[in-house]
C-alpha cells in the first residue's frame, strides 16, 4: 500500500537510495498496473495472456533500467509519459522475449481481478487516451477509497458506502440513520467529513503521483476540476 | 481493492468538487446547477435547520475581478427586497479565496419548462414585471432575463433569479454580458452608456415570445413587436406600460401596441359581452318564433 509520506514518488523514482527507489516504484505499479492493462485489453485490443504479458514485462523492464526515472516534468504529465513509454514498448517488443521477464515489483497483479472489472459494463468510448485517463481516475479513487477504509471508523466507513459507493442504494439519510443507531443529524455530518477526507486523500494521492507543482495542479484540475 | 462503477467515479468526483465549507454553518450536499460564474449546489444550514441553496466562485475564475462581480451580485441582491426577488441570507468568502453567498432554496421549475394556457403564462409574466419594475426603481437593470433565470415555485411563487450581470443604471464600464437571443442591441453592441430600464423591456418581450405557443393573438405579438423594438424609443417606455398592455389584454381591453380594425373591436366587444349578447339572441329568437306562430 502507499507509503505514508505525502512527498513526490516521481521524484524518488530517481533516488540514489535503492529502498526508496524500490518503494516508489511499488507505489506507481500499484496506482498504475491496472490502467495499463485494462488499456491494452480495452483500448488496444490485446489478448489476456498477451496483456498480461506485455504489462508485467513493462514493469520489469522499467525497474531494471530504470526509464521511468528519466521522466522530465517540464515535457508532459507522468500519467502521460507512461502512457507512450508503454505504447513504444509494446510496439517494439519481441513476443518471444516476453516470458522470461515477468514482475511488476512487490506489488501482485491480480489480472483476474482486472478482467473482471473489465467485464462490467462501464464507459468505453473515445480515443485509447480517453480510455487510459478515465481508467487512471478510477485508479486513483479506488486508491483513496481504499486509503479511507484503512483510517475510518468503521461505522463512518459503512455510511460513506452505502451513499457514494453503492448505487443500489436508496435509503434516506434518516433510513440510514435508523439502520445504524445515528440521529439523522449524525449521518449528515458523519458523511460530510468523509466526503472531506475523501478529498483530501485524493489531493494527498494525486500530490505523491506527481513531481512539480504545475503537474499536480494539472492533475488535480484534470480530475476534480477545481483549482488548487 | 473496491470496483467503482463509472457512475461512483463521476459521484465521487462530485464529492470531490464540493468545496470546503468546514467551518461554516453549512454543509453542501450537491450540485444543483453550473452557471457562467459560478455553481450552485443545495446545501443544509446548520444553524436554522433548514435547506439553502449556496452559490460558490467557479474556482476557475476565482480572480480578484470575479470575487469583486460576484460580490456586486450579492449586494445587488440583497438590495432588491421583493417577493419576486430570491432573497439573500448570507455572504462568506471560503479559504482558497472563492466568494459564496447562501440564498433561498427554492423548489419548481424554471418558466422554460412549464408548459400553459397563455393566460396563466400571462399572469406569470406580470409577476415577472412586478419583479423587475422593482429593481428599476432601484436603479439596476437585470440584463440577462430569459425564462431559464425565472423559477416558478411550488406553492406559486415567481422568482427572478441569476441577476449576475445586473448593472446600476448609467454603469459605464466595458463589461457587457447577457445572452444572445434575449439581449437588445445597445446591449449586444456593448454601448454600456445606452443601458437602462429599455433594455430590460427588450429582454421581456423576447421572453414573453419565447413562453407562448407559437400561434398566439395579434395584440400580444404587437406588444411583443413594441418591447423587442430595435430602436430604445419604440419601446414602451418602461416595463409597468408593458405590464399594463398585457393587462389590458387580459381584461379584454385595447392594446396601445396595436390598432383594431371595425371587425375586431366587435369581435372584442362580443367577447367581452357574451351573457349580454347570448340573452339578446335568445330574446330574438323567442320574439320570431312568438310572430311566426301568430300568422300561422
Amino acid at each position: 500500500m502507499f507509503p505514508t509520506t505525502r512527498r513526490s514518488v516521481i521524484v524518488a523514482l530517481a533516488s540514489d537510495d535503492d529502498e526508496e527507489r524500490r518503494r516508489a516504484f511499488d507505489t506507481v505499479v500499484a496506482l498504475y498496473w491496472k490502467p495499463l492493462y485494462k488499456y491494452l485489453r480495452v483500448a488496444r485490443g490485446r489478448e489476456v495472456a498477451d496483456a498480461e504479458d506485455l504489462t508485467q514485462a513493462f514493469l520489469a523492464k522499467c525497474f531494471e533500467n530504470g526509464s521511468l526515472a528519466a521522466y522530465d516534468a517540464a515535457k508532459a504529465s507522468f500519467r502521460t509519459f507512461l502512457r507512450m513509454l508503454f505504447d513504444r514498448f509494446v510496439a517494439n517488443e519481441v513476443k518471444a522475449s516476453l516470458r522470461q521477464k515477468r514482475g511488476g515489483g512487490s506489488v501482485q497483479l491480480d489480472f483476474i481481478d482486472a478482467e473482471a472489472e473489465i467485464a462490467r459494463e462501464h464507459d468505453r468510448g473515445g480515443t485509447p487516451e480517453d480510455y487510459f485517463q478515465r481508467e487512471w481516475a478510477r485508479s486513483v479513487f479506488a486508491f483513496a477509497v481504499e486509503r479511507l477504509r484503512e483510517e475510518s471508523d468503521p461505522t463512518r466507513f459503512a455510511i460513506f458506502e452505502a451513499y457514494d459507493l453503492d448505487e443500489t442504494s436508496g435509503d434516506s439519510y434518516r433510513q440510514t440513520g435508523e439502520r445504524f443507531g445515528l440521529s439523522e443529524t449524525s449521518v449528515t455530518n458523519g458523511l460530510a467529513a468523509m466526503r472531506r477526507r475523501f478529498r483530501a486523500i485524493v489531493l494527498d494521492v494525486l500530490r505523491e503521483a506527481t513531481a512539480s507543482e504545475i503537474e499536480y495542479r494539472a492533475e488535480v484540475r484534470s480530475l476534480l476540476g477545481v483549482e488548487v | 481493492m473496491t470496483w467503482l462503477s463509472d457512475n461512483a467515479v463521476a459521484h465521487l468526483r462530485a464529492v470531490a468538487e464540493l468545496p470546503d465549507f468546514s467551518g461554516t454553518r453549512y454543509r453542501l450536499d450537491r450540485e444543483l446547477a453550473r452557471g457562467g460564474m459560478g455553481v450552485v449546489y443545495e446545501a443544509e444550514d446548520i444553524e436554522l435547520r433548514r435547506r439553502v441553496a449556496v452559490k460558490v466562485l467557479a474556482s476557475e475564475l476565482a480572480s480578484e475581478d470575479a470575487v469583486e462581480r460576484m460580490r456586486a451580485e450579492a449586494r445587488t441582491i440583497a438590495g432588491l427586497e421583493h417577493p419576486g426577488i430570491v432573497p439573500l441570507h448570507d455572504v462568506g468568502m471560503l479559504p482558497d479565496g472563492r466568494l459564496w453567498y447562501a440564498m433561498k432554496l427554492v423548489r419548481g421549475r424554471r418558466l422554460d419548462e412549464v408548459h400553459a394556457a397563455t393566460p396563466e403564462l400571462l399572469r406569470v409574466f406580470l409577476r415577472i414585471c412586478e419583479a423587475v419594475a422593482f429593481a428599476h426603481a432601484k436603479g439596476i437593470v437585470h440584463c440577462d432575463l430569459k425564462p431559464e433565470n425565472v423559477m416558478l415555485g411550488d406553492f406559486g411563487e415567481v422568482l427572478v433569479m441569476d441577476w449576475g450581470v445586473a448593472r446600476a443604471q448609467g454603469a459605464n464600464d466595458s463589461l457587457v454580458a447577457g445572452t444572445r437571443g434575449f439581449m437588445a442591441p445597445e446591449q449586444e453592441q456593448g454601448e454600456a452608456a445606452l443601458i437602462g430600464p429599455s433594455t430590460d423591456v427588450y429582454a421581456l418581450g423576447a421572453m414573453l415570445r419565447a413562453i407562448l405557443p407559437a400561434e398566439f393573438p395579434r395584440p400580444l405579438a404587437a406588444i411583443c413587436a413594441k418591447a423587442g423594438a430595435a430602436a430604445q424609443r419604440d419601446r414602451y417606455a418602461t416595463v409597468r406600460a408593458l405590464a399594463d398592455d398585457v393587462s389590458r389584454w387580459l381584461d379584454g381591453q385595447p392594446v396601445s401596441a396595436y390598432r383594431e380594425n371595425a371587425v375586431e373591436v366587435a369581435g372584442r366587444w362580443l367577447s367581452r359581452n357574451r351573457a349580454l349578447v347570448t340573452i339578446v339572441i335568445a330574446y330574438l329568437v323567442m320574439r320570431l318564433i312568438v310572430i311566426l306562430w301568430v300568422r300561422h
